[in-house]
């Protein structure tokens, strides 16, 4: 008889601790839970989804889509998973879903895997944009590109042209050997050079497999198999803080110049220091900023996603759907000394 | 709390406490002991989770809520149940995840040789089986330690399922075997997929709970050599449970794989650790001998629950991880605290029956 009062109270007590477990999982619910649907006729409530949270990149991309909502006063969320995996925004998608947001925008953590998702999303009547990383296209409405390999070879031609006042020997240090991107665009580099800069001689293509160490060294075995060498082109962003470490630390710092595609946060201290002048990326914050008001256009629907629809994007002008659903952002940006503190990622 | 109090500590002096019985776990009437389980408590609690996210969260008293859940916990659920047997033995399977990449990779590349599908399914279970057939081999003919080898085949399995596929994935799989992983039964919003769960949980329910494979299973949870000595097969019923794991692994991997329609040799990465989060907060002992099928199955519904009213709610994927961690670390401490009290109320009680006459009241 004992002994049962006993377990009685004890259960009682876990039924105590359990409960309130659950409360403090309430009180969280309340204070976060307005569900979304922005005010007047249209729906612009508009969720970005990047591929992970806590990833400075998508950080200040979604501020970017921020600033847009803002501007056409609809309601801004983020949400995302941890850490990025094929599956992984599936949930979120089916959970925007069942909200009814306006419109979702999402740099996809795979091709395929969210699109049964997608295509439950736009019979809801949700618009979905993806950016920086596409899905298959036939399962979204808009891809925002960030650039062309057209686009990206060329900013990297003219300037190591313009540092190296278009003459002399160059080299470009590489990603991986079979990397898909970066053959494209030295292909292009290649023939831009013949065509454009007959006095720039490019010397060898090396691959530092984007790894850190390996692409430090291949840049100290270039430069002393080419002492002539006047600039190396790095078009990844492991390799070109590799080179551009290198050469700060060394005798040919401010006589050969590094260039290529590098993120802010990581050149900072060569751009100040003067081993870098100037290197490319696009900027994420432009990138989010025109996904927001593409989606926008869908909701509006002034827009559909077909090739030769127009929309406006703010401050950034007039942009046309090419082909695939496919809106350009346009020519990569530049960075140097004088806007680089302003980038964070 | 049902057999946790160990049976020597209740010398035969307090037998009166507890009625004519002598062993403590079948001391009380049999619906005290149906409440009092740990498993009844998830389950109540799963069910308290459901009433107060569908009166405050907006949007998850819908039915589609319980399809998305269903589909995502899917593969957890599926695994979950060979993962119990395996950890009331007392041993543990870190490998399934990987399991199912490695499943996962298999369907793709056959599909991409322009296999028919079923052969390519077929052959994704039997390499499965073969996994944990080597698992099994490990632990019970070489003797090493489940935790040990399943890390190895773990990093193992998922470095062939990568070394497969290399980077790219394979999309391109027959509409008719992926809209039967996200379809529906007939007229509802209940996914197909239950049906294979709930016949699956059936078997292995029957095989836990009402056969003497079953009893050997909690036997050698509770003393490997007691369950020795008394004839069960030790290295069989392992052996087995291994072998049942990978072969379940591999099914959830081609579900998932029909599911996102598409194989990858990175899917289903770290979801070991939300099965064994559901097994463990189901109920099931980490030391063995404990734990019941029942309770896992909510364990698994808990934590999906879980995860879909908070993400609902506008919860962030790290707040819900800690949200979903706290509960399980509750409720791992739960069980050794229950014990605890109980073992100190118990002899507290039975000293203030031994001095009882003028203090009481």
């Amino acid at each position: 008889m004992f002994q049962t009062r006993h377990s009685v109270r004890v259960a009682g007590v876990a039924a105590l601790a359990a409960s309130a477990l659950l409360l403090a999982g309430c009180a969280g619910t309340a204070s976060s839970g307005s569900s979304g649907g922005g005010g007047g006729s249209k729906n612009y409530a508009i969720t970005f989804l990047p591929k992970n949270l806590g990833n400075a990149y998508f950080d200040t991309s979604d501020a970017g889509g921020k600033k847009a909502i803002t501007e056409f006063k609809g309601t801004y969320a983020e949400v995302g998973p941890a850490t990025a995996a094929p599956d992984a925004q599936v949930s979120y998608i089916n959970t925007l879903t069942q909200k009814q947001v306006g419109a979702i925008v999402l740099s996809a953590d795979d091709q395929k895997a969210p699109c049964s998702a997608i295509n439950q999303a736009q019979k809801a009547g949700v618009k979905v944009v993806t950016f920086d990383s596409d899905t298959a296209v036939g399962c979204r409405d808009l891809f925002i590109n960030q650039a062309t390999a057209e686009g990206i070879a060329k900013v990297e031609v003219d300037m190591i042209a313009k540092q190296i006042n278009d003459s002399g020997e160059i080299a470009i240090l590489s990603a991986s050997a079979n990397a898909t991107n970066q053959n494209a665009w030295i292909e292009l580099m290649k023939k831009d050079l013949a065509a454009n800069h007959p006095n720039i001689k490019l010397d060898d293509v090396v691959y530092g497999n984007d790894d850190d160490q390996t692409s430090f060294d291949k840049t100290a075995a270039l430069l002393q198999t080419y002492p002539n060498l006047k600039g190396i082109i790095s078009p990844t962003t492991v390799g070109i803080a590799a080179a551009a470490r290198y050469i700060s630390t060394s005798a040919f710092k401010g006589k050969v110049a590094v260039t290529g595609l590098g993120t802010p946060n990581q050149m900072k201290a060569y751009v100040k220091d003067g081993t870098v002048t100037a290197f490319a990326l696009w900027n994420p914050g432009d990138l989010g900023y025109l996904a927001a008001y593409a989606a926008k256009a869908l909701i509006d629907g002034t827009i559909t996603g077909k090739e030769g629809d127009s929309f406006k994007a703010g401050t950034l002008g007039t942009f046309k759907v090419g082909a695939d659903g496919t809106v350009l952002l346009g020519d990569p940006f530049q960075y140097n000394a004088g806007n680089i503190d302003q980038f964070n990622f | 709390m049902t057999a946790t109090t160990p049976a020597a500590a209740t010398p035969p002096a307090t037998g009166s406490v507890s009625g004519q019985r002598n062993y403590p776990s079948h001391g009380r009437p049999f619906w005290q002991r149906l409440l009092l389980r740990r498993e009844t408590a998830i389950i109540a609690l799963l069910v308290v989770v459901i009433i107060v996210a569908s009166a405050s969260v907006p949007h998850f008293a819908a039915p589609i809520t319980y399809n998305f859940l269903l589909l995502d916990m899917a593969p957890v659920l599926l695994i979950a149940l060979p993962m119990t047997l395996i950890i009331i033995t007392g041993e543990i399977d870190l490998s399934v995840a990987s399991a199912m990449g490695l499943s996962s990779s298999i369907v793709g590349l056959l599909t991409q040789a322009h296999w028919p599908f079923a052969a390519a399914a077929g052959i994704a279970l039997v390499v499965g089986a073969i996994g944990g057939a080597v698992n099994g081999i490990l632990v019970t003919r070489v003797g090493l330690p489940s935790l040990a080898v399943t890390i190895g085949t773990l990093a193992l399995y998922r470095g062939l399922a990568q070394g497969l596929l290399g980077t790219t994935a394979v999309t391109s799989f027959p509409t008719f075997w992926t809209d039967l992983a996200t379809s529906t039964l007939l007229g509802t919003l209940i996914p197909s997929v239950t049906i294979l769960i709930v016949v699956l949980a059936i078997l292995f329910g029957v095989l836990l709970h009402f056969t003497p494979f079953g009893r050997g299973i909690y036997a050698i949870g509770l003393s490997t050599d007691a369950a020795a000595f008394s004839g069960v097969k030790l290295q069989r019923t392992k052996f087995i449970l291994f072998m049942l794991a990978g072969l379940v692994s591999a099914l959830a991997g081609i579900f998932y794989t029909l599911r996102f329609g598409s194989a990858r040799g990175d899917n289903a990465t770290g979801l070991e650790l939300s099965v064994i989060a559901a097994v463990l907060l189901g109920g099931v002992s980490i030391f063995g001998g404990r734990g019941a099928l029942p309770g896992v199955l909510a364990g698994a519904l808990l934590i999906g629950v879980l995860a879909s009213a908070l993400r609902l709610a506008g919860i962030t994927s790290d707040v819900i991880n800690v949200i979903t961690g706290t509960l399980l670390v509750l409720s791992v401490i739960l069980t050794s605290f229950l014990a605890w009290v109980q073992r100190t109320r118990l002899s507290a009680g039975r000293k203030r029956r031994e001095t009882r006459g003028p203090a009481s009241s």
